[in-house]
């Protein structure tokens, strides 16, 4: 069997243990699906596949054991899949067009949750038309409140939805509901000064919970949907960690810019030798500075963003010695 | 009197009322829900009735309308007060029928209640007029009929929206305004709600006992109930407030005497002198609560203080339900009869 390893892989297919066998990945952006195409992955599984699906940690689906040489039919009845991404583009019989920039996974949001800031499927949705298809291997997630249930802090862009909570004293009765809550749960940022809340903006993380626990509507959500970005989190083989904040209080058409040129950016610096290097790595050797300067050319952050001065990421290296008995 | 107004003619109702009064009734607040991407009906000013949301109980009551959530009383410097002025153009407030009784009971609390009268809320009060909204058919945790409060007859005027046209039923001619005069009379006679889904029968006095105080039901709550307050800041009935002393200059000498609503579930309403409480599991704010409500307010005033409106059932984050409380605790005094 002669097939195009390259060719195959960007197309959504991988290479799987067992020769002469494939996988799809179908891309579920927001980790939201009607279930109108819930037949279509069955047969696809069912007909081409052994009859199951894998749900994979960024809320795709991998349909296993497909043979190579059916790629070509499976790549027309997932058509109308591709088609629901909404991408500015003709979609044809020929599958996916990349697969280096990852499904954007998302929590369930606020079309569920509670505590969710914003609709992160609509986000991810958003973002996912403004950066794919691209070769470059970008993971991306978007995550309701900073409680993070998408693990964002484990993406290159994390997407936090954030509000600017807006305090009303004429509808406050001093319960401390809020102050009591922020204290013992997030960040003390609400404190009480004569008998009115005070939010140090510095400190506040933007997760609402202020206005969830107030029972008189003395604090509601601002106009803005506003967003915090953690970037350059990462798992794999040499040095783990989180993500750290660079935009905090960032609008969607801010982030969105910012992660557009992070692929010129990327493009610039990439070490082709290998076969794909995570950005993180990328924004190590060529230091934060010039990733920041890069990534903001051409953006006018809205007024109310604010941007790292520094960052100084943490975790650990697998190649430094821990003492182990 | 009866009137009726074609769709057209409504709003120039409106705008000769807004002439000499505030017009408040409940709307949509967008975006000022507590969950994101969500509105929260309340109360507030209106130009059109188009602005009015009726297709959804408010979140709150209208009680804030002229019973502030937070009201500053006076200021004072050394020994001199100057007590706060508030406006004086005159309010129209629309209401559902059991909130018009709860305004009755906030009246009963607040002039009638002893031999003072509480002269901040008096002020305001005697400035509001109330157009009651024909209501038939209710909400699923309604149950006004069961507390008698479906039906209100006490209101300075009532409106029927109809498709097309708007039924008015004028009681004080102040609110006959030029577009009534000179216009021939409609037949309207306001009907109200005669069944709710939910029915509640609160316990005869006689039947509330010592031994319901000490009840096991109130234990449930204990572990449920979160004491947030929002059954008390939705409550139509619950007047209950505290005052806080704001003092801004070092000497302490300058400030203001504020009043603010308080509420029996949260923390801190019943502390008193020496750091005591006498109700500190939230079961024991439950009973307090469920007593006043459906027992005491009518030992005392012949009349439940719950109407039945449902918006702590509506409000409540843990789903804990006032009406099935209410049903348990005669449900439990009868047994107790026995």
């Amino acid at each position: 069997m002669s097939i195009n390893r390259k060719t195959v892989t960007k197309n959504a297919y991988r290479i799987t243990k067992t020769r002469d066998k494939t996988c799809l990945r179908i891309r579920v952006p927001g980790g939201h699906l009607e279930t109108r195409f819930f037949p279509l992955i069955q047969s696809i599984a069912d007909d081409y596949g052994n009859g199951t699906v894998h749900l994979t940690t960024r809320q795709g689906f991998e349909v296993p054991d497909i043979d190579f040489d059916k790629m070509q039919d499976i790549n027309a009845k997932i058509r109308p899949l591709i088609e629901s991404l909404g991408l500015d583009m003709a979609i044809g019989e020929n599958g996916y067009p990349a697969a280096g920039t990852r499904n954007i996974s998302a929590c369930i949001g606020n079309r569920v949750c509670p505590f969710a800031n914003d609709d992160t499927t609509r986000v991810a949705d958003n973002l996912e038309k403004a950066v794919y298809p691209h070769d470059f291997h970008f993971k991306i997630a978007v995550t309701g409140c900073p409680n993070d249930c998408i693990k964002a802090h484990m993406q290159d862009f994390g997407i936090i939805c954030v509000t600017e909570p807006q305090y009303d004293p004429s509808r406050c009765i001093t319960c401390e509901a809020c102050s009591d809550n922020c204290r013992k749960k997030v960040t003390g940022a609400l404190s009480v000064r004569d008998f009115n809340i005070e939010r140090d903006h510095e400190k506040c993380i933007g997760c609402g919970e202020c206005i969830l626990k107030c029972p008189t509507g003395a604090w509601t959500r601002g106009d803005k949907k506003l967003y915090r970005m953690v970037i350059m989190g990462r798992t794999g083989k040499k040095n783990p960690r989180i993500a750290m904040p660079f935009l905090k209080w960032a609008d969607e058409e801010t982030i969105t810019q910012v992660i557009q040129n992070t692929y010129r950016f990327v493009d610039n610096y990439i070490d082709r030798s290998l076969a794909k290097e995570h950005i993180g790595y990328i924004v190590d050797r060529m230091g934060f500075q010039v990733f920041k300067k890069e990534v903001l050319e051409g953006v006018v952050p809205n007024k109310e963003a604010q941007i790292a001065e520094n960052i100084t990421w943490g975790g650990y290296w697998y190649n430094q010695n821990l003492e182990f008995k | 009197m009866g009137f009726r107004l074609a769709e057209n003619e409504k709003d120039r109702y409106l705008s000769e009322l807004l002439q000499s009064y505030h017009v408040f009734a409940p709307v949509a607040k967008a975006g000022k829900g507590a969950f994101s991407d969500t509105d929260v009906v309340g109360y507030g000013e209106i130009e059109s009735f188009g602005d009015i949301v009726l297709d959804r109980k408010s979140h709150f009551s209208p009680k804030e309308v002229f019973y502030p959530v937070r009201e500053t009383l006076f200021q004072f410097l050394k020994d001199e007060v100057l007590e706060t002025t508030i406006d004086e153009k005159p309010l129209v407030v629309l209401v559902r029928p059991c909130d018009l009784n709860g305004v009755r009971r906030l009246d009963t609390i607040f002039l009638k209640n002893g031999q003072e009268v509480d002269t901040y809320y008096e002020r305001r009060r005697k400035k509001v007029k109330f157009l009651m909204v024909e209501c038939t058919e209710g909400f699923d945790t309604c149950f006004c009929v069961s507390m008698g409060s479906n039906v209100a007859t006490d209101y300075d005027g009532a409106l029927r929206f109809e498709e097309g046209s708007l039924l008015l039923d004028i009681k004080d001619p102040a609110l006959a305004t030029e577009i009534l005069r000179d216009r021939p009379e409609a037949d309207f006679q306001v009907e109200y709600i005669r069944e709710n889904k939910v029915k509640v029968d609160a316990p005869p006095l006689e039947a509330v006992t010592k031994d319901l105080f000490d009840h096991d039901l109130w234990t449930e709550y204990t572990s449920r109930c979160i004491a947030c307050g929002r059954c008390n800041t939705s409550c139509i009935t619950c007047s209950c407030f505290t005052m806080q002393d704001v003092q801004v200059n070092d000497e302490k000498n300058l400030g203001e005497r504020r009043r603010v609503w308080a509420s029996c579930h949260i923390d801190g309403y019943s502390d008193m002198a020496g750091g005591h409480n006498f109700r500190k599991k939230h079961g024991e704010k439950m009973r307090f609560k469920t007593m006043h409500k459906v027992n005491d307010y009518h030992r005392r005033f012949g009349e439940h203080m719950c109407v039945g409106c449902g918006r702590c059932d509506d409000v409540c984050p843990e789903y804990i339900s006032f009406s099935k409380c209410i049903n348990k605790l005669n449900q439990i005094a009868k047994e107790v009869a026995q």
